[in-house]
């Protein structure tokens, strides 16, 4: 009787129920987060067994290593790019599409379409574009007197280039969190403040935007975390070229782990990486606390 | 959560223009001159994709570029058929997208009702463990999670693309808030009645949570299908590549044959476009109420 009972309590069914997807999240998800700091003091290519621990050998390689240097640089280029230009492109296309007129479905099925086409997917569609012979891009640049480009095969270039295309992608996604913040700006506010004389520029800066200012908080953090753990892209289109042009962190990590054996070394890059998105996260949380306006 | 009306309800944000400058007045709202070009921007990607997945390779090798092709050649999307194990790809995407949306659904159901609903020992501890991996990005975590994977023999079979995602936090937290939005009465009276838990979660609760469901199998689904960097790791033998591998390692054996490569692009992306088109309103909730692409 005590054991039935033992078994219907609320204790063994919630666990009981909780288990499987506990259990996985811990063994795909919590473990390797132990372990990862753990590799990071040890020098492993992955194969052999039992690896040797080397104290804080790697992250005094990475202090003195050019190349991670230089892709750390590269990263924040492209972070500092793809945040304000994906944010603020969605921002201004929110504003057009929230509105109602004839079309209007349309027109942000178009915007929301890029958003599930894949990272490949769109890589593909980009090389063709921005191809430095035959593509369009060069084609349409040429009637404005512009180019031609080499985009993803030009040193100076090649950044840029996957800045323009991941902006592509990313707009959609930005748009339908403003789109959904925009239905909680109580029209009341608006009315209001039109009604006291406030022209349109003054209406959206010290009305909508301020109202806006949570889901442009989450926005700028996820973008941040997004852009810091660009890979796709440059594994298909550069391969981290041309000359390291486009060498990012997270390429110089898979590079290291996974074709060169150097395990150790780049779950320490991991482990850096994964503190400067803590960091910055929290720098933008603070910065958003201060700044941001929350209605509620 | 709010409902996913974003596509349906819109609301002007400002008032109607002021008078006063009549007689200027297009036949049209002012904001088509902004949208319409705007559209063609977004379009002219996959369109171009479209165009250029049934030219001619001399078509697809020529500026400037040709816009209207000499004939619709459709024989392109056979020959990479013929060309490449693609429906072996597209079978082996079609699996592990399946089970991982399967998977979810059921796992992530019974933990999401457990942590909703059932007060049990070390249940607040264990959701913050929970929650904590999902602010963890994937890259920092991918050796170790190669290493375990490798350890249960699971590298280049698929297994290695399904098991570490047949539940994820994501999930679990989403179905927990949508389970904690459904009125509690119903469930007590059942439970007066003497029905089991597991009986309340699938005659009762899931029933009512079919919004929630379709928003977790979607994103679920866009995720799993589009995903590239594990895949990239763990999977060398080329039948047992998915899609977007398959693409890859397409393109670095065909580099030139932008038309077929285009025509692999159209035949990889449909089904989750179709998804789209006929799921937007759980795409957007889905993206709306969390923030996940991918």
């Amino acid at each position: 009787m005590g054991v039935r009972r033992a078994l219907r309590s609320d204790h063994a069914v919630g666990w009981a129920l909780a288990f499987p997807a506990v259990f996985l999240i811990t063994v795909f998800g919590l473990v390797p987060i132990v372990w990862s700091f753990v590799l990071s003091f040890q020098k492993t290519n992955l194969i052999a067994p039992n690896p040797p621990f080397v104290g804080l050998a790697n992250y005094r390689a990475l202090a003195k290593d050019p190349v991670f240097r230089l892709s750390v640089v590269h990263s924040l280029i492209y972070t500092a790019l793809f945040v304000p230009l994906s944010v603020g492109g969605a921002l201004a296309l929110a504003m057009a599409l929230n509105r109602k007129i004839h079309g209007i479905r349309l027109y942000r099925t178009a915007v929301f379409v890029p958003v599930v086409a894949s990272t490949i997917a769109t890589a593909i569609m980009f090389l063709v574009l921005f191809d430095k012979n035959f593509g369009l891009a060069n084609w349409a640049l040429e009637k404005v007197g512009l180019g031609p480009f080499g985009f993803f095969e030009s040193v100076d270039g090649a950044l840029y280039s996957i800045v323009a295309m991941t902006v592509w992608g990313w707009l959609g996604f930005d748009v339908i969190i403003y789109l959904a913040a925009l239905q909680g700006v109580p029209q009341e506010l608006i009315e209001a403040a039109a009604i006291d004389g406030a022209g349109r520029w003054s209406l959206f800066r010290n009305v909508t935007l301020p109202l806006l200012g949570p889901a442009t908080l989450f926005l700028v953090v996820w973008s941040t975390i997004n852009a810091l753990q660009l890979f796709d892209e440059v594994y298909f289109l550069t391969r981290g070229g041309p000359l390291r042009a486009t060498y990012v962190v997270v390429y110089y990590l898979f590079d290291l782990a996974f074709q060169r054996g150097i395990a150790g070394y780049a779950a320490a890059i991991a482990y850096v990486l994964f503190l400067a998105i803590l960091a910055l996260t929290i720098v933008q949380l603070w910065v958003g606390k201060k700044v941001v306006y929350y209605s509620s | 959560m709010s409902e996913g009306t974003i596509v349906e309800q819109a609301r002007p944000l400002e008032l109607q223009a002021a008078p006063g400058r009549r007689g200027r007045r297009l036949p049209f709202s002012p904001w088509h001159l902004v949208l319409f070009p705007t559209m063609l921007i977004m379009l002219v990607p996959l369109l171009w994709m479209l165009v250029t997945s049934v030219q001619t390779l001399n078509e697809t090798r020529h500026f400037p570029p040709v816009f209207v092709p000499s004939r619709v050649h459709l024989e392109n999307y056979t020959q990479v058929l013929r060309m490449a194990p693609f429906s072996r790809w597209f079978l082996n995407t079609l699996i592990v997208t399946t089970a991982s949306v399967a998977g979810n659904l059921l796992f992530c159901s019974l933990a999401g009702y457990a942590f909703a609903r059932i007060k049990f020992f070390g249940r607040e501890v264990v959701f913050l463990l929970v929650l904590a991996t999902l602010m963890i990005p994937f890259q920092v975590v991918m050796i170790p999670t190669f290493l375990i994977v490798k350890r249960l023999g699971m590298i280049d079979t698929l297994g290695a693309l399904i098991v570490p995602n047949l539940a994820g936090a994501f999930g679990v937290f989403l179905l927990r808030q949508f389970f904690r939005t459904l009125p509690i009465e119903l469930e007590e009276a059942a439970r007066i009645d003497g029905a089991s838990r597991i009986g309340i979660l699938f005659k009762i609760v899931l029933p009512l949570s079919a919004p929630a469901l379709a928003t977790l199998a979607v994103v679920t689904f866009m995720w799993t299908w589009n995903d590239f960097l594990w895949p990239l790791i763990t999977i060398y033998n080329e039948h047992n590549m998915t899609l977007q591998l398959g693409l890859t390692t397409f393109q670095g054996a065909h580099q030139t044959n932008t038309n077929l490569l285009m025509a692999a692009n159209v035949m990889s992306m449909l089904p989750v476009l179709l998804l789209f088109f006929a799921a937007q309103r759980y795409f957007i909730r889905g993206i709306a109420t969390s923030g996940l692409k991918g």
